[in-house]
């Protein structure tokens, strides 16, 4: 579904990815974690191309987008839903205006199309009876839970987690996983960059560690975190679990 | 006392009464309303243009050229004194072409002002967090969806009471159309105190009523910055 070739990406002098090449295959669940400035982040941002690559290819549904128009690009992150560790969600707008305004301002959705989807979605959320309250009135994980349903509002393909719990409160850590765990069983394909082993262990179908701007190892999670080899992860985990 | 009153209310008749000189005031006034009216829609008109050239280009590195004139423009407009503007608008752009006065005032004003409006709105969608821009991005919006619909709101929003102080300001500004001539307010009390020699009351009149209209519009930008910021905090 995605894949990436010799993904470079420097920031002026400083090299963030150095040469990643994966593909991640539809119904896959990777997990990407790693040491803060692993670039873990930087690589899912290349994904959807928030991050201009310096050099390689992503190919998305069979086609190369590293170069692709705006037009294009657009079209394609129609279908690349991302939710990000702040939520970004639309503070001018409430909650029903926030998951119907792409679908509709994008012609994929009538007015009414949308609303009954974005009622559908609330529900499947929890978060129904906030419809028509705005963002400031929600809290953290009621925030993400709305981010996720507004990406899924477009009918993604796959979805982009970028550390979606890392900026909430312990508490409300539980909700956002639970549904993202809802969502990995209904089949969708995910990637999340992530600090949550627990989640990496129950719901990824592959564990990703980055470290310096490469992938140092991956594999299934019973074998990712029970049988470590590189020492970078070994010592990682060590530091986290 | 009885004679000071006297010559008080000599003095007032001979002002505002004898003559009907208060027409002056009124007229003025009126014309120094139309003037700071129209001047600001079209200083609001240029300068949200001219803003969203600016961080358009800011953010995407697109419309160079535009960008460019405009730099020119705000440098132009805010490096000279608006009373030359005025001047150099009614007197040598208008020079050959009889044009009404109000007219070239109002463009005048307008132009100066759309200075100003461009850079407090630029400001305003600069403070925007990229985050905003992100998202839309992310959910396939293009460039000017995401300008339209998610930054720009939140932008006008941030800048409103910077804006209505803008008006504010533009207000007394207009103070300056009698150079060309503009029966404006100030000009109108000026023309009284040349008529009958006393200069206290027309001027203190003046100063009185620019000092009403602009407690008014203060009540309201305050009243509006406690609104929204009480919308901040729901």
């Amino acid at each position: 579904m995605i894949s990436v070739e010799k993904l470079c990406k420097s920031f002026g002098e400083l090299e963030i990815l150095k040469g990643i090449t994966e593909t991640i295959d539809k119904g896959e669940k990777v997990v990407v974690i790693g040491p803060s400035g692993s670039g873990k982040s930087t690589f899912l941002r290349c994904l959807n191309l928030l991050e201009k690559p310096t050099s390689g290819k992503i190919i998305f549904n069979g086609v190369d987008i590293t170069h692709a128009k705006e037009k294009e690009l657009n079209h394609m992150r129609q279908k690349m839903g991302m939710v990000f560790q702040h939520f970004n969600l639309f503070p001018n707008l409430t909650i029903r205006g926030n998951i119907t305004l792409a679908p509709v301002k994008l012609g994929l959705m009538t007015k009414d199309e949308a609303d009954t989807k974005a009622e559908e979605l609330l529900r499947m959320v929890g978060l129904l009876d906030k419809a028509e309250n705005y963002p400031s009135q929600l809290s953290g994980g009621q925030k993400q839970r709305i981010a996720i349903a507004r990406s899924l509002a477009m009918n993604p393909d796959v979805m982009l987690f970028d550390e979606p719990t890392s900026a909430l409160d312990p508490e409300m850590v539980g909700e956002v996983l639970s549904i993202m765990k809802e969502l990995a069983e209904e089949g969708m394909t995910m990637v999340v960059v992530t600090h949550e082993m627990g989640f990496a262990r129950e719901v990824a179908s592959r564990v990703m560690f980055m470290a310096d701007g490469n992938v140092m190892e991956q594999g299934a999670p019973d074998e990712f975190f029970g049988n470590p080899k590189n020492p970078r992860l070994k010592d990682f985990l060590s530091k986290v679990l | 006392m009885e004679i000071a009153l006297k010559e008080f209310a000599d003095k007032f008749y001979k002002t505002f009464i004898q003559e009907d000189r208060w027409k002056y005031l009124t007229n003025g006034l009126k014309n120094t309303l139309t003037i700071t009216v129209f001047a600001v829609l079209l200083g609001m008109l240029l300068g949200f243009l001219i803003a969203i050239i600016r961080s358009t280009h800011d953010k995407t590195g697109k419309l160079k050229v535009l960008n460019f004139f405009a730099k020119i423009y705000l440098t132009v407009i805010r490096g000279t004194p608006v009373v030359v503007q005025l001047l150099i608008i009614y007197f040598v752009i208008f020079a050959s072409v009889q044009v009404d006065k109000i007219f070239a005032a109002v463009l005048a004003f307008g132009l100066n002002s759309a200075a100003y409006v461009a850079e407090i709105v630029r400001s305003g969608i600069m403070a925007v967090d990229n985050g905003q821009f992100e998202a839309g991005s992310a959910l396939g919006l293009n460039y000017s969806q995401t300008m339209s619909y998610i930054v720009l709101p939140q932008a006008f929003k941030n800048v409103l009471p910077s804006l209505a102080n803008e008006f504010i300001v533009l207000l007394k500004e207009t103070s300056v159309a009698g150079y060309i001539a503009v029966q404006d307010l100030t000009k109108g009390g000026d023309t009284i105190r040349a008529n009958t020699y006393e200069p206290f009351l027309p001027l203190i009149a003046v100063a009185l009523i620019y000092l009403i209209i602009v407690m008014i519009l203060t009540h309201f930008v305050t009243r509006l910055e406690r609104r929204l910021a009480a919308n901040d905090k729901r």
